[in-house]
């Protein structure tokens, strides 16, 4: 079975040193930056959800409310054409 | 001219002129700058009407801080260092009941505010903290080695970065209005310093406790990025303008003696003169610019946390810090000896020492490290006027 988008973001969460927190411990709602996700890790993460998913984010995207939990980073894949549901 | 800055002048040439190389020499307080900064009401001006001030805008406390630069570089920076903590209770304070009664006072007692974000053992990095605010039972209590704290014992309150629990990791930050009366400072480290010698920038050993209402609802990230940022850049990089404004004025009015004295022939300085005023134009250009940006800007949270505008704020800090030494280098030569020397109405030693501090306070790789890590994310702009 392919993986969600969700499920994508969350193993790219998991797998790098962003967090201060498992992941697995965290809702799709919780707040990243409580988690330990500064504002530096932030570009990392844009940059490396571009490669996963093939996607350029626009300007309008690039704030800090777009990478603050997997559903707002879900819901910005989905703004830009990424097919949320399975891929 | 409004009424604010046709005060700012009259401080600045009345006051602050007069006591500026006695603080530089010793290294002390412009207790007499503030006094009558103070005395002028201009510690409280962006306070909104709601809260009994007259709200002034941003535009207005940068021109003040331009204004006093001219005058007394360390005057302007304790003027520009408390106007970015008020300018963080005004914005994010919000409705909270605290904050605004505190802002009210602010106004009355023309309370002065100091800041402490850097912290031993977080390398530099103020967006990260070892502190952290400890609640019991509705009050806080925090404790903080403050590598530095501005005029921290001649202020009347003290705005305080801390992670917002013990159990928060570093990144994750609030800050705290602390008025002086709940604060005890333990001086560490003292400030004898080449410039901005009367910021009185010593090292503390900061303990703090309140109310939790005191600490600003709104994470620091978002203070940070949406006003705190911002607003330092602009302020400083005024002050800064104000400093290469008068190392040009004292060159120019060297020239200008030189050329009554050969009328006809054109005095040696004249040329790089020239040169002087163009890179004083650009300065000043980018900085009305950058102010103009922020302005347009204020309405939208989103704009404000957006990259493109951290990154023109980032990079206004470094041009201007660069370039004000530039400035003052060039008006340097212009007046050679008679700027050089420490006795004459044209020197320029102080304007020089004081610039150099505008690299290191938020050193500028630190700042272009930021930068550099944004612009990996930021997108093309090729319109002139967007």
């Amino acid at each position: 079975m392919s993986s969600s988008a969700r499920d994508r973001v969350r193993t790219l969460l998991k797998t790098t040193g962003w967090l201060q927190t498992d992941i697995d411990t965290l809702g799709n709602d919780a707040d990243l930056y409580v988690a330990g996700l500064t504002s530096h890790a932030t570009v990392t993460l844009m940059l490396a959800l571009e490669e996963t998913f093939d996607v350029e984010f626009p300007d309008s995207l690039l704030r800090r409310r777009t990478f603050s939990s997997v559903d707002a980073i879900v819901e910005a894949l989905a703004e830009i054409g990424v097919n949320t549901e399975a891929v | 001219m409004t009424d604010w800055i046709a005060a700012a002048r009259a401080v600045g040439s009345d006051v602050a002129a007069r006591h500026a190389e006695d603080v530089d020499r010793q290294a002390r307080f412009p207790k007499e700058s503030l006094a009558a900064l103070k005395e002028r009401k201009l510690l409280g001006i962006l306070i909104p009407e709601r809260d009994g001030g007259p709200g002034a805008g941003i535009a207005d406390v940068v021109s003040v801080c331009h204004v006093l630069g001219q005058y007394c570089a360390a005057t302007a920076m304790i003027y520009a260092m408390h106007q970015i903590q008020v300018s963080c209770i005004v914005r994010h304070g919000g409705d909270s009941s605290w904050h605004r009664a505190f802002a009210k006072r602010l106004v009355d007692e023309q309370l002065l505010l100091a800041s402490a974000t850097s912290e031993a053992g977080v390398g530099g990095d103020v967006r990260s903290s070892v502190c952290a605010v400890e609640e019991k039972g509705g009050r806080f209590s925090l404790a903080k080695q403050a590598t530095v704290i501005s005029y921290g014992a001649d202020s009347d309150g003290i705005l305080v970065t801390a992670r917002r629990t013990p159990q928060s990791p570093a990144s994750d930050q609030v800050i705290v209005v602390v008025p002086k009366s709940g604060a005890s400072l333990e001086a560490l480290q003292g400030w004898d310093t080449l410039g901005m010698r009367g910021t009185c920038s010593n090292g503390y050993h900061l303990k703090a406790e309140g109310e939790m209402a005191q600490v600003i609802p709104k994470s620091y990230a978002d203070v940070s990025a949406q006003t705190m940022l911002p607003t330092s850049h602009l302020v400083w990089s005024a002050l800064w303008l104000g400093i290469a404004t008068d190392a040009v004025a004292r060159a120019r009015a060297f020239v200008r003696a030189e050329a009554r004295k050969k009328p006809g022939v054109m005095p040696p300085g004249a040329v790089r003169l020239a040169e002087a005023t163009s890179q004083l134009q650009l300065m000043k250009s980018n900085v009305v610019a950058a102010l103009r940006r922020y302005e347009a800007a204020l309405g939208s949270e989103d704009s404000l946390s957006a990259l493109p505008f951290a990154i023109a704020m980032n990079s206004l800090k470094t041009a201007s810090s660069q370039m004000a030494v530039q400035i003052v280098g060039q008006a340097l030569l212009v007046a050679g000896l008679a700027a050089y020397r420490n006795d004459t109405p044209f020197s320029l030693g102080r304007h020089l020492r004081d610039a150099h501090s505008a690299a290191l306070m938020v050193n500028n790789d630190r700042i272009l490290a930021n930068t550099a890590q944004l612009v990996l994310a930021l997108r093309d702009d090729p319109e002139l006027l967007a």
